[in-house]
């Protein structure tokens, strides 16, 4: 588990004392700690204070269109899979002010935004959304523009990755390549292993901000059977996962822009854009310009917007994609194919999200598939 | 200490103001602006386009359609379409313009040199072509042949029509008109302007072709001219999606794998021949 040659400590033993002593450090370093927590019936991300706010106990159940918790009763904090969403609001908010202006005479003067940047602990970063993060530091800050916000946010960000010891029924982050092991990007990492109702926490550092906070950490350090107990959990995640990608699915879909498949998928897909908001990397958004009622302020906004909507692709004269076909060609094909030609690299990590939170149901590895077992058939 | 984060030039609008506003066929004007503060220059490729803010109203993308070499006035020809642009027609002198930019790929003016060029442009599409044919005229002896072929809906719809009709009096210069719908005076030809490809002669191995007009305009233009001989990597359309950032950041005008916005909106034919007939993409 620990690469060798690395500067690393050698991994500790904590409890959730322990985890206590960990979310303390980062308050008290002045971090807001940001953790799954049971919300409204499901394990949503949220501010934490305390490790009795994560959710103790809690398993879920994920399906094709259909999320629910149970309460498993025993002491694991990361017995479940995805949460709804993953933690792309926390970098790139759902609503943005990004300039006001004031009317001056005839023209207008631009008062730009100096709030501060919010400092952020991620606790509980599975593997596919650590690639997630990964995805839209390429989206937001590349050779030719970045995204001073995002950049900044991400920047100060402290990431506590948790491997996976268990996988939802939606998940295909194996074929994805993206976990259930936490890769590269974490602070720390975590694995729950051991006895179901007190189950312990093997922390390792990965980086010198990791290694910081490690270090007033505690606990024991870590002995060769229980690396290998860490390590068998989150093997037996994988071997859970029962849903697969198609290896190829960006040059399928690159060969079959036009495919019956399309019309066929859109009879089922109502347009509601869940994917889209549950998907950790889609990263569109509206710009949008309001005034006050007295026009003495305007400002312009920035909002989460999806491919599903009408108006996404409007120009003078109607909308490029006018069927629901186009539209979610558009998603699909961004996702797994053109984000290729983009970032170099596929824009889904297999978390599962588009799967569970479609309301019909649709999955993208069995569309991907119907696609494949049907290529070069009738249009 | 608190971090703050700047947003770049990029993404906020400088005040410009309107030094001149003309009417140029029904639905189409030109606005002449120049810094509000300052006297920067606003340097621009060819092709290229600016976001215009109106306040309190919104902000669309519009083409630069004034000379590369006169970076003094910075002009764009705008066809009221919706309520931005609506908005912009009843500007004045004196009023103020927000402008980010410029964005986006240009014309293929310095690679082009040695060649025939041939512009190829419909209706307000000629305005993104005219730094081009402002460019290539200032060093005319450059360049091969030069032609210059525009279509418009009718007569009184011509765009820059004494432009074109000096242009037309150079003995370099080829320029010829058609308009779809003929009335009382005219002359001319009648139908659609790829239907005046091959006026004026051109070789085909070498010839640079420029594109820009409503989409179906583009696609003929496009096949007569590869029926023709040019090659696809020498054919270069101007295309336009829903620019709303203008950085690569929102998404709006993905094209297949390219943001318009950034990718384009100039594209070399080849770069989009495998997208350019999926409809609706």
């Amino acid at each position: 588990m620990k690469p060798a040659g690395s500067t690393d400590p050698l991994p500790a033993i904590i409890d959730k004392g322990g985890l206590q002593v960990l979310i303390d450090a980062l308050i008290g370093g002045g971090f807001t700690v940001i953790a799954p927590r049971l919300t409204d019936g499901v394990i949503a991300l949220d501010t934490i204070t305390s490790v009795d706010h994560l959710p103790a106990g809690a398993t879920d159940e994920q399906e094709a269109g259909y999320y629910r918790v149970h309460d498993g009763g025993g002491g694991r904090l990361f017995d479940y899979a995805t949460t709804p969403q993953g933690w792309k609001r926390y970098l790139y908010p759902p609503e943005e002010r990004l300039w006001q202006a004031k009317r001056e005479g005839a023209g207008f003067a631009i008062v730009e935004e100096r709030a501060p940047v919010p400092r952020y602990a991620f606790l509980g970063v599975r593997a596919c959304d650590l690639r997630a993060i990964g995805i839209l530091d390429a989206v937001f800050d590349h050779g030719r523009s970045a995204e001073p916000r995002y950049v900044a946010r991400r920047d100060q960000a402290l990431i506590i990755g948790v491997n996976c010891t268990r996988a939802g029924s939606t998940c295909f982050c194996t074929s994805m390549g993206t976990g259930p092991a936490v890769g590269t990007g974490a602070d720390l990492v975590l694995t729950e292993f051991g006895d179901d109702a007190a189950p312990a926490l093997l922390v390792e550092a990965r980086s010198p901000a990791g290694r910081k906070v490690f270090a007033r950490l505690g606990g024991r350090q870590a002995a060769a059977e229980d690396i290998e107990a860490a390590d068998a959990a989150v093997a037996k995640a994988a071997t859970m996962v029962t849903r697969h990608m198609a290896t190829d699915a960006a040059a399928i879909l690159k060969r079959n822009l036009e495919h019956r498949e399309w019309a066929k998928v859109a009879q089922r897909c109502l347009g509601c854009a869940n994917c889209t908001l549950v998907c950790p990397t889609c990263f569109c958004g509206s710009v949008e310009d309001t005034t006050d009622l007295t026009g003495a302020t305007a400002a312009r906004w920035r909002r989460w917007d999806s491919c599903f909507t009408s108006d996404f692709s409007y120009i003078h004269g109607g909308s490029i994609r006018r069927s629901g076909a186009s539209r979610y060609r558009q998603w699909m094909t961004h996702k797994l194919s053109h984000w290729w030609q983009q970032f170099g690299s596929s824009g889904c990590v297999g978390c599962g999200r588009c799967i569970t939170w479609c309301p019909v149901g649709i999955d993208i590895t069995e569309q991907v598939r119907r696609i494949k077992d049907s290529e070069g058939g009738p249009h | 200490m608190a971090v703050t984060a700047t947003l770049p030039e990029t993404m906020v609008p400088r005040p410009y103001l309107v030094d001149r506003v003309t009417a140029d066929v029904s639905d189409t004007f030109t606005l002449v602006l120049k810094p509000q503060y300052g006297t920067e220059q606003f340097a621009f490729r060819p092709g290229q386009f600016n976001m215009l803010y109106l306040y309190g109203v919104g902000e669309v993308p519009i083409s630069i359609s004034g000379d590369p070499n006169d970076p003094q006035r910075l002009v764009h020809t705008v066809r009221a379409l919706g309520t931005v642009t609506a908005a912009m027609q009843k500007l004045k002198r004196g009023s103020v313009v927000g402008v980010r930019g410029p964005f986006g790929s240009s014309w293929p003016i310095d690679q082009a040199e040695g060649a025939d060029i041939v512009i190829i442009a419909g209706g307000v599409g000629l305005a993104p072509l005219r730094p081009a044919i402002y460019a290539i005229l200032a060093r005319r002896e450059r360049y091969g042949r030069f032609v210059i072929l525009y279509g418009a809906r009718s007569p009184k719809d011509i765009l820059f029509s004494r432009q074109l009709e000096r242009w037309r009096s150079r003995l370099d210069t080829f320029v010829d008109v058609t308009v779809d719908r003929a009335t009382g005076a005219w002359h001319g030809n009648v139908g659609v302007v790829t239907g005046l490809i091959g006026h004026g002669g051109f070789d085909a191995d070498h010839t640079v072709a420029m594109i820009c007009g409503p989409e179906l305009m583009i696609r003929y233009g496009v096949l007569t001219l590869i029926d023709r001989g040019v090659r696809t990597n020498n054919i270069y359309v101007s295309m336009e999606r829903n620019m709303k950032c203008a950085v690569g950041f929102c998404g709006h005008c993905q094209w297949g794998g390219n943001f318009v916005c950034r990718d384009g909106p100039v594209f070399s034919f080849d770069q989009i021949a495998d997208i350019f007939q999926v409809r609706e993409l």
